[in-house]
Order: C-alpha cells, then structure tokens, then sequence
C-alpha cells in the first residue's frame, strides 16, 4: 500500500470531460504527470489545453472523471485550493499592476501572513533560480520577460510542486528563453513538474520529458519529445501533413507601395513609446519583417500605420505614391492599404459581433454606395462564407460571434478577411500569436502568395522563426526606433537578438546587455 | 467578501426575460411595502398594475361599450409618447456607452425653444406652424445635450455629470421665464404663459380623447431608430463604438462624432417630447411641466433592453404605472411618490436581474482570492 503511494504519479487525470452546453472542450483525457517531470501539453488552438489546465488550476470542473493527486482523488474547487496542494500556475496574459513595484505586485498574490520580509525572499529566490529581479522596480520598467518573472517568482514563493506555463516563452528574446530553461531544469532537477503548453515545437523537444497531444479534445498521442521531430509532432497534433512554408527567393525590385519617412510619434501615455524617426520602404512582391522584443513602440508603429494615431506631416507615410500621414484608416483602406492588429478581441475584431458583422469593420465600401448607408449584411455573409473556406475557419455554428471561435480560428478569420480584400500593402501585427502550427501554416504561406501576387507585406512579430521563414528582409524595433533593414539571406538569429537587446550594429555584446 | 464572476455563457432566454423577472419582484416588493404601510397589498396592486391591463381588455373586447373604456387605454398612451420618445433616444446613447442622464434638461429646453414660437408667432395654419414649432423642440433639446457633448470631446468632462446639473439649471431657466418673458400679462399674475393658439396644438387621433398625433411620431421614430441600429453603417459605427472603441477606432470610425450623433440625437429627440408635451397635454408654460419623464425614459430605455422599438413597450409599462398612481390615489388615497418608489424598484430590479444574469456572485474570504 505505502510502495503504491510512492508509486503513484503527483498528478493523475483520468477520464476527464469537460461539457459547455453540447460542446464537448474535453473528452475523457487521462493524463499522468510525475515528480520532476517537465511534461508538455500540445495540441492545436481549440484542442482543449487551455479548458484543461483551468480544471487543474481549478478555474473550471470536471463534468465527468476524476483527479488524483499523490494517488488521493481530489477536487480542485478553486485556485486557492490549487495552489493550497502545491500548484502554480503562469498565464499567458500577465495579471500585473503596470504602477506598482515588484514586490507590491507579489504582496498581492499571497495570503497577509506571508508577506514579511518579501524583498529578501524575492531576492533569494530569484538568485536560486537565476530570475534577476530587483524587487523594488516598478513594474512598468520592467521589460516583459522581466515581467514574467514577477509572475513566476509569484508562483514559486509558494514553493509549488506542479508548475503550469502557458505558452511562457512568446513573448521572450531567444536569450531570455534559454534563461527561462535553465531556470524550469533547476526546478525539475529539485522535484518540481513541470506542465509546459507550446507551441513551440523545437522548444518541446529541447526542454521536455514527454509530451500529450490533444486534438479535437481527446489526446490522441503520448510521446517522448526527444525522440520524435518537430515535423512529427506537429502531425500529430493536427492530424494531417502540415504544409510547409515555400520560402520564396522572389527579387525585390517591385515598385515601392508603402513608405515611412523621418516619422515621429510622441508617447501616448506615460507607459507608451515615442516613435523616432522611423524610416522604411516596403517593395511590391517583398515581406519586410520587424522583429522585436513586446513593449518596444510595435503597437505605436502599428497604430500610425494604420491611420488610428495621424502622423504630423502628409508626407511621411505615404501609399503608393499617395501622402497619408492625415488620412485615418478608412481613407488609407481605399487607397488599397490593409491591416491586422495583434490583438484579435476588441481591436482586430469585436467579440459579441457575428462574423459578417465583423467584415463590415474593415470593409464598408458595400454600405458606401446606398444614400441612407444601410449595410449589405448578404454581401458580408458571402464574404464570410468565403474567408471561412478559403482558410478553413471551424466553429460549431452558421453564424458565430466571434468570441465562440477560438483564437487560432478567429485570427485564420481577421488575415483571411483582409487577404480576400486583395490589398497593395498589408501591415500584420503578430500574425499566428498564439496559433497551432497548422493554422500558422497556413497564415504564413497566404502572406506569401500576397506577396507574390505584388503586394507589399510588413510581418511585426516577436517570433523570430517565423520573421526568418517568410521575410525578405528584416529590420529590428528597439525602444520606438528601427533598425535599417537588411537582407534576411545576411542576418543571422543571433544579430537580430543582439539588435532587439539594443545593441548598435558593430558594437560588441558587452555594451548589449546594458543598453537594455 | 463578494465577487462578480461573469457567466461563460450568459443565458440567452434570462436575457430577453429580465425585464419580466424585475416586473415580476417590483410586484412582489411592492406588496410587502404596502403591506407594512398598512394597505390591502392585493387590492393596491390591482389598482395600480392590473385595472389599467383589465379596462385595456374590456376596450378591445366589448366593441359595443368602447366608449365607456377608451379613458383609460387613451391617457395610458398620452403618458407613453413622451416616455417612448426620450426613451428611444436614450436607448441609442446608452448602447454608445454615453451615459446622458440630463434628458429631463433636454425637454425642458424643447419645450422653451418651441415656447418662444409658440408665444410670438404671427398667426398662421396649423401645417404651417406645427412643423415649425417641433423643430424647435428638437433644436432646444439638441442644444442642450451639445454643451455635455462639448464638455466630453474637448475637456473629457464626464456626461453623466454634466447632463445630470444641466437639469437643474434648465429646470430654473423654465422657472424664470414663465414668471418674466414669458408671463402672460393678462395671468393675475400666476407664472404661466398665455394658452397656446390651435396652430401649436398637437390634433387629436381619437374624439373624446387626449390621445394625439405624438403617438404616431412615437412610433415612426421608434421603428426608423431600430432600421438605423440594425441595418445602417451609422447605427453599426455606435454599436461599435459602444461596446469596443478600439475596434471602432481601428474601422476608422470617430468616437468624437458618435458621442456628438448620439448626444444631438437623444437630446433632440427629449426636446422633440417637450414640445409635443406641452402642446398636448399643458397647453402652455408652467413652472413644471412632467420633466421628470427624462428620468424615468432611463427605466424606459432599460425596460426595452435599449432598443427603440423595445422602448416602446417600456414606455407603456411605465405608463401604466402613472396611470395606476393616479387611479390609487383616488381610490386608495395612497401617496403620490408610491408610483415613483415603483418605478425606482423596477430599475433596481432590472439592472440587479441584468447583472446576475451574466455575472455569478461568490462568497470569498479575500479580496485576493479573486486574482
């Protein structure tokens, strides 16, 4: 009976189902992760990852099945009680206050009793698990890996023994990364588990012991990563030959369709970047790729891109030919320009919309031509019907709002929308964050054929895999500037890193980490 | 400690039937209070809510004795037009996420603006003048909800605040008029202006009746509004802009212009049931002439789960509840300001409906637990 104990896994999920309604998010998942074990959870957005782990962080319950913890069947009724066994959890999404200090911000997340002499604890633990942290910095200094250690600092003062992160390294420089690696072996190597959500393929193989991958919401695989290829994986997880990215080897001497000159931008906020003095040509038939580390004036660029934020002189940001520093995005729409904001929910598109009402967002020109502006709804649900089997948008109705896709479907929705309108400039902000590797896929090789079809394709993105697989040329945004842009074929990972670090082209690494 | 937990997935149907769920409390509510002042709660309830419904029923059932029971189906439709009209209005500049809560100010002011037509124009028809005199209306109501517009755009004044004073300061505007420019000189001195001429009368739909052309305004101006919100790219643009300014800012629509459009639009229109008001019903300036029906459109406007045409039946259940009060107060002699703790119940009951219906409470020991 004790040997059994011992035995058992810390973590057992067995025949887990999770129902909203009639849509089944989880169907009967077992699942067994072990003291120590760095354990990855794959699976296509919507296959149910995220439903999962909110069950064993205890944000949803089970319908049906049952957890067992150290062998003992229990109910998680609420994260406090998660956390209570032993469980932290690291969301994608940062829950931290921007004014207040480090420590304020981990004060915050533990019970009043365990909050004295919390500087020194932080500093220790961040020295143990090589987290460098001041903890009395404010928060809206930090950069965002920065501020991802202010969360898993949170998690590990509570010296966790199953860590749950979700997609933790998306918005990491590949430095940042291997740092935050180094930091999950120590803490395996002391006994914690580790769940680790990705959908970094070559991370998984990299860092993890084994592996789950969902589809559909049933695990379909259980694999030791170290054994398999990234191509294999990410088969299983979609089910199907993914197709690969065609790099092109396109020339560039199109027409230039998008130009920025000598753009300023003052912040917008106290929090906000300045733009200074951004200057960029985009050529008919070429992606441009920004890289970038999160919080580095890419929002700021994008909305002056877009007309959202008006720059001060006509001539800065011109389109085809055309002045449109003063233009707002309409005006910019019909010059033939088109856009994806990163954010899909409530920027890109609003939630509790349907989608024909969300082409109408970008697309107005069907109401332009009535007198009284009455809107063509039949058009917009052809179109809808369109982009959805044109780039395969799954949901479970007809005539979905868009907050009942799930995220990789609804930003295969907000690219397919703008990549139907057959636009002569298309600027992408993060163009598959957060997506499965299928719908990446399939997103990364539509900007390609947009490309090749004549149109002028700016990639921002903070994943450099992606800004190598489909750029032709890259330039890097670094506090609100950007970095002359070079031929991708001659930049390798490491300059871009070291450009993204702050480092000047020519100056060596060590005046790189500083400049930070 | 309780926290507000939102729903996943709200139920669809407790949405469409929230505002019977609070009809259905405010009753319940409403009986245990007129219980505890002492009132036969059964009998005041008939009164108030049921009586108006039954001689409704009676009217359109005995075709033979219409006459006898038009009183009452008549003035519960007069009491719903201005009601119906803010109401509209309103539901429009809330669904914007602009909160005006001046309405009362707006039709005070349309009343005041149609007034000084009213009481100088040189003589003339009716199809002449009427026109005229509810532009003014609309004039005066638009004006009045410009200055909060004005102070949001430029100074980022809050609305509610602004439109909220701004009510006072027109309620006193109407005050000093009637006792001075306005004052009919041949009035013994008692602050009301001289009746209005028929050209500035709204006609009569039903003889015997009060019951006026206003109703088909109402109406009209109910369903143009719900077309507008529904299938045109200006009522799309305040949906947008309503529920998330991002996504409207990136479909270049200007937020500036929607809270202009939608201030101008519920202020003409609570101008537009002020002059309808007085040239219907009152027939002249008075010191107090029902502005309190901008507050209550707010009820209206909640009631009919802000859509215009859903404003209209607001609009009636609210009139009912007039109509209900007055028939009380005769025959129960229960106080006036019961109607007014009735419908201040209703909202608090919607909106307490509304909120539990896409939010759960939780008990928590902390405020921490709910990070």
């Amino acid at each position: 009976m004790r040997a059994d104990l011992d035995d058992a896994p810390l973590l057992a999920a067995s025949n887990i189902t999770k129902r909203f309604g009639d849509f089944v998010a989880n169907d009967a998942i077992s699942l067994e992760i072990r003291a120590g074990e760095k354990h990855a959870l794959l699976g296509e957005n919507g296959a149910g990852k995220s439903t999962l782990v909110k069950m064993i962080y205890g944000v949803l319950h089970p319908s049906e099945g049952q957890f067992k913890w150290n062998g003992a069947p229990v109910t998680i009724a609420k994260p406090a009680a998660a956390r209570a066994m032993g469980i932290g959890m690291v969301f994608q999404h940062f829950s931290v206050f921007d004014a207040l200090t480090v420590a304020e911000n981990i004060a915050l997340a533990l019970p009043p009793d365990q909050t004295r002499g919390l500087p020194d604890r932080i500093t220790q633990v961040s020295a143990t698990y090589g987290l460098a942290l001041d903890p009395a910095r404010a928060v809206h200094t930090l950069s965002v890996g920065e501020k991802q250690r202010v969360e898993i600092i949170r998690c590990l003062l509570q010296a966790p023994k199953l860590l749950i992160m979700d997609e933790p390294t998306s918005v990491l420089t590949p430095q940042e990364a291997e740092d935050l690696f180094g930091t999950l072996n120590t803490l395996a190597d002391e006994g914690c588990a580790v769940l680790y959500i990705s959908h970094k393929l070559d991370e998984v193989k990299a860092l993890c012991d084994r592996a789950t991958i969902l589809r559909r919401a049933r695990v379909v695989a259980t694999c030791t990563p170290a054994e398999e290829s990234a191509q294999s994986m990410a088969e299983m997880m979609v089910g199907e030959k993914i197709a690969r990215v065609d790099r092109r080897t396109n020339d560039v001497s199109g027409p230039v369709r998008l130009a920025v000159e000598s753009l300023d931008l003052p912040a917008a906020s106290d929090f906000g970047i300045a733009l200074k003095g951004i200057n960029l040509e985009v050529h008919g038939g070429e992606i441009l790729g920004i890289a970038g580390i999160a919080g580095e004036g890419q929002s700021e660029l994008m909305a002056a891109l877009t007309g959202e934020r008006r720059a001060d002189r006509a001539e800065a940001i011109t389109i085809d030919g055309t002045p449109t520093g003063y233009l707002g995005p309409t005006g910019r729409r019909t010059l033939g320009a088109a856009f994806v904001p990163e954010e899909r929910n409530g920027h890109a598109a609003v939630s509790d919309m349907t989608l024909a009402e969300n082409v109408v967002l970008t697309d107005q020109t069907a109401s332009g031509s009535s007198p009284l502006g009455f809107i063509d709804f039949a058009a917009a649900r052809q179109k809808t019907t369109a982009i959805r089997e044109r780039f395969d948008v799954r949901s479970g109705s007809e005539h979905p709002v868009a907050s009942a896709l799930s995220g990789g479907n609804l930003q295969k929705f907000v690219v397919g929308r703008e990549i139907l309108r057959q636009p002569g400039v298309l600027v992408v902000s993060q163009p598959t964050w957060g997506v499965d590797a299928g719908a990446a896929s399939v997103i990364r090789q539509a900007l390609i054929d947009l490309a090749a079809s004549g149109a002028a394709v700016v990639v921002i993105s903070q994943d450099l895999d992606e800004i190598f697989s489909i750029s032709d040329r890259i330039a890097v945004m670094q506090g609100g500037r950007l970095s002359p842009a070079e031929n991708a074929a001659d930049m390798t990972a490491e300059q871009v890193g070291l450009l993204m670090g702050g480092a000047k082209p020519g100056t060596d690494q060590a005046e790189a980490g500083t400049a930070a | 400690m309780i926290v507000l937990e939102p729903r996943p997935q709200p139920s669809r149907l407790f949405i469409v039937l929230s505002p019977v769920l609070a009809i259905g409390l405010m009753l319940v509510a409403g009986a245990i209070l007129l219980a505890a002042m002492g009132h036969d709660a059964g009998a005041a309830l008939y009164v108030y809510f049921f009586q108006p419904f039954d001689e409704f029923w009676q009217f359109l059932t005995k075709p033979d004795e219409r006459a006898m029971w038009i009183y009452t189906p008549s003035e519960v439709l007069v009491k719903a037009i201005p009601l119906a009209l803010i109401g509209a209005g309103l539901a429009i500049c809330f669904r914007a996420n602009v909160w005006n809560i001046g309405a009362a100010g707006q039709y005070t002011l349309g009343a005041i603006f149609s007034g000084f037509i009213a009481l100088h124009a040189p003589e003339g028809p009716l199809w002449l003048w009427l026109p005229i005199y509810l532009a003014a209306g609309v004039l005066g109501g638009a004006l009045w909800a410009a200055i909060p517009a004005l102070m949001r755009t430029r100074f980022s004044a809050n609305e509610i605040l602004v439109s909220l004073m701004l009510t006072y300061v027109a309620a006193l505007l109407l005050d000093w008029l009637v006792r001075g420019p306005f004052k009919d000189p041949a009035g013994f001195g008692f602050p009301e202006s001289t009746d209005y001429t028929d050209a500035f009368l709204m006609p009569v739909l039903i003889q015997g009746t009060r019951l006026h052309l206003g109703l088909v305004f109402a109406v009209v101006i109910a369903i143009a509004l719900w077309l507008m919100m529904a299938r045109t790219l200006q009522g799309f643009r305040i949906r947008v802009i309503g529920t998330a300014p991002r996504a409207g800012a990136f479909a270049g629509f200007s937020e500036h212009r929607t809270i202009w459009f939608v201030l101008l639009l519920s202020g003409g229109l609570a101008g537009l049931a002020g002059a309808i008001e007085v040239s219907s019903t009152i027939q002249q300036l008075q010191p107090t002439i029902s502005a309190e029906y901008g507050f209550v459109a707010i009820i209206v406007a909640f009631l009919g789960r802000l859509n215009p045409v859903g404003a209209l039946f607001g609009a009636l259940v609210l009139a009912v509840s007039y109509i209900g009060g007055e028939n009380a107060q005769i025959l129960l002699k229960l106080p006036k300001n019961v109607t007014g703790i009735f419908q201040g119940m209703l909202l608090f009951f919607l909106l307490a409906c509304d909120t539990l219906i896409h939010y759960r409470i939780r008990w928590a020991s902390r405020a921490r637990e709910a990070a």
